[in-house]
């Protein structure tokens, strides 16, 4: 009887029941709702002409005027391409690399080169991008990088590689793929090695060939895993990856038209040219289309496979 | 059946063969920049000025080192920035994740669906860079504090989640028993729960450390003052700055001619990433139970 009016009961009733429970979600709550929540209502700032002495709401309402000036310069144009092109690229190429080592790595039989191929293969998704700058300046630097080191070495010219924004495209995606595969290799490993070891057994008393089994069997297995992390991935396509593009290109301008994407436009338009407004249409613009991407995902997630939709 | 399995036999040897060289290949290409990061930071000037930088150089030199060694005070300074953010960021994070994970893993809590949605909302849609800065610099007024760079990264929702996810495992019963003997709700958390959760709390304190050791970002918008660099920003600047004096020490006599522009850069690097590969191997297996555990989804 008492548990039927305390389950009716109210806000109040349940806060003091359970007052010590709620204390101690307090801290994350709170933060959420000051670092999280209360940022939102700023994305107002991208319908405004922000003054900063006048703040977000105080300064004059000019509507969607931020927005056509940035589809009208084509800055929008040229860095959500960026941004899809180079999301589109590491999402499916880095998947199909991290599959691929996956399944080489798992027929390996030698432990302890498994072991260590595996710990190096992990290493770069440790260390900072401000790291993998220095990798880059160590090696791409027109005076002392290695690639010119070598080049000179053998009678040819240097090659100025920060001032040709065509080859960066390359550079990035290598890097990207560099750091990334260890990771996705490992989730897809533990893949495989969840598969019932029968199931192998059985198919090579039926004679199976190894690449027949990795044919017929693991990589059947693995496509569910993989079109569901690209799905999750498409969530995610017009965020970019700042700390791996500010590091490997800075502020050199001579690479933007092949290497801005939507994340350091929105950088620069904060520390380089102090126009809040700009940026912040553009951030505005990201986070809703990134919205409306993730339900759109989920939504197609849900019908396929009901079991794996995120909500 | 014998010409049947001698077929699979070379089948398998060749896929095993191009498994091994595949990997071998990729593995120096994973160690190849961190080789060359090194062995240029033991580089003579004059050799790095002459010919660029080497895999095998000539002759070793310590004058990069001796250099930031014998003008260390902003070096120092960075890592006891990095250190201060590391620890202070990670060991709240911890407190706070590990209570909310308790909490929205309890089953008698009757608002956990309402808050787990609340946190879980946060990863779907953000604010954005520029309102979030006016916040941190206008309203909560971070600017040039080391909580600028501690609080954006502290609590993460995917870690509540992973948190109160691990603990699924726990019986309800002996949180009900827990109750029975009189013990409160904080009690069976600290008692019960937190030294049950060391591995996931291993898991997650692992992650949250290498985060906020590699933290840079929040470094460059907010930190005003040099001494508050963190280890990362500082490399940043360095390796962008050609002026390496002004930024080395300010206080102390150098002679710019003499500085080690080029491998002082790499000698910083060096020192950056040092404790983490150091660390590497021992914390290497938390990360991949971390990883496999992570993929699948909260």
């Amino acid at each position: 009887m008492a548990r039927i009016k305390l389950a009716g009961g109210s806000i109040v009733r349940e806060v003091i029941k359970n007052k010590v429970l709620f204390l101690m979600l307090l801290p994350v709550i709170v933060y959420f709702i000051i670092f999280h929540y209360a940022v939102m209502p700023g994305a107002y700032v991208a319908f405004v002409d922000y003054k900063l002495n006048k703040g977000i709401f105080g300064s004059n309402f000019i509507g969607l005027k931020n927005f056509e000036f940035l589809v009208q310069n084509g800055d929008l144009w040229n860095i959500t391409k960026n941004t899809l092109l180079y999301n589109i690229v590491f999402l499916a190429l880095g998947n199909i690399i991290q599959i691929v080592f996956a399944i080489m790595l798992s027929e390996i039989s030698g432990k302890w080169f498994k072991k260590v191929s595996q710990s190096v293969i992990l290493l770069p998704n440790f260390i900072s991008m401000v790291i993998v700058g220095v990798f880059a300046y160590n090696i791409f630097n027109f005076n002392s990088g290695f690639i010119n080191t070598m080049l000179t070495g053998m009678g040819l010219d240097r090659y100025e590689f920060y001032s040709d924004p065509g080859i960066w495209k390359y550079i990035i995606v290598a890097f990207k793929i560099w750091a990334g595969t260890g990771y996705g290799m490992i989730v897809y490993l533990a893949t495989i090695t969840g598969i019932n070891h029968d199931l192998y057994e059985a198919a090579y008393m039926d004679g199976a060939t190894t690449w027949q089994r990795i044919r017929y069997m693991t990589l059947p297995i693995l496509k569910p895993t993989f079109i569901l992390l690209l799905l999750f991935g498409m969530g995610g396509i017009l965020k970019g990856s700042f700390d791996l593009f500010y590091n490997l290109i800075g502020t050199n301008s001579v690479l933007y038209p092949q290497t801005d994407i939507i994340d350091t436009y929105v950088f620069r338009s904060l520390v380089g040219q102090f126009n809040f407004s700009m940026g912040a249409a553009v951030g505005f613009y990201q986070s809703l289309f990134g919205l409306i991407l993730v339900l759109v995902v989920n939504f197609i997630v849900r019908k396929v496979e009901p079991d794996s939709a995120l909500f | 059946m014998e010409t049947q399995k001698i077929k699979q036999d070379s089948g398998s040897i060749i896929i095993k063969t191009i498994s091994y060289v595949c990997i071998t290949i990729f593995s120096l290409f994973c160690l190849f920049p961190f080789a060359l990061m090194i062995s240029s930071s033991f580089m003579n000037e004059q050799e790095i000025v002459r010919e660029g930088y080497k895999l095998l150089p000539k002759e070793f030199s310590f004058k990069a080192y001796e250099m930031l060694f014998n003008n260390s005070t902003q070096l120092i300074n960075a890592y006891q920035v990095t250190i201060f953010i590391t620890v202070v960021g990670t060991v709240l994070g911890l407190f706070m994740m590990s209570m909310a994970g308790f909490v929205l893993n309890r089953k008698d809590f009757k608002y956990r669906n309402f808050f787990s949605f609340l946190i879980y909302f946060t990863t779907l849609f953000s604010g954005g860079l520029i309102p979030t800065y006016i916040l941190m610099v206008k309203h909560l007024d971070l600017k040039d504090s080391l909580f600028a760079m501690i609080l954006p990264g502290v609590v993460g929702a995917w870690s509540i989640f992973l948190m109160r996810n691990f603990m699924k495992a726990i019986p309800d019963s002996l949180y009900e028993s827990a109750t029975i003997d009189g013990a409160g709700d904080f009690r069976i958390y600290w008692r019960i729960f937190i030294p049950l959760a060391v591995p996931s709390l291993a898991t997650i304190g692992l992650f949250s450390a290498l985060g906020f050791w590699n933290e840079w970002y929040n470094g460059m918008l907010y930190m005003d003052s040099p001494t508050k660099y963190p280890l990362q920003y500082f490399l940043q600047r360095m390796v962008n700055q050609t002026n390496l004096g002004a930024l080395i020490n300010s206080g102390a006599v150098i002679n710019t001619a003499d500085l080690p522009t080029q491998s002082i850069k790499m000698a910083t690097a060096v020192l950056a990433t040092g404790p983490i590969i150091l660390l590497y191997p021992f914390v290497q297996r938390y990360f991949v139970t971390g990883l496999t555990i992570g993929a699948v989804k909260g």
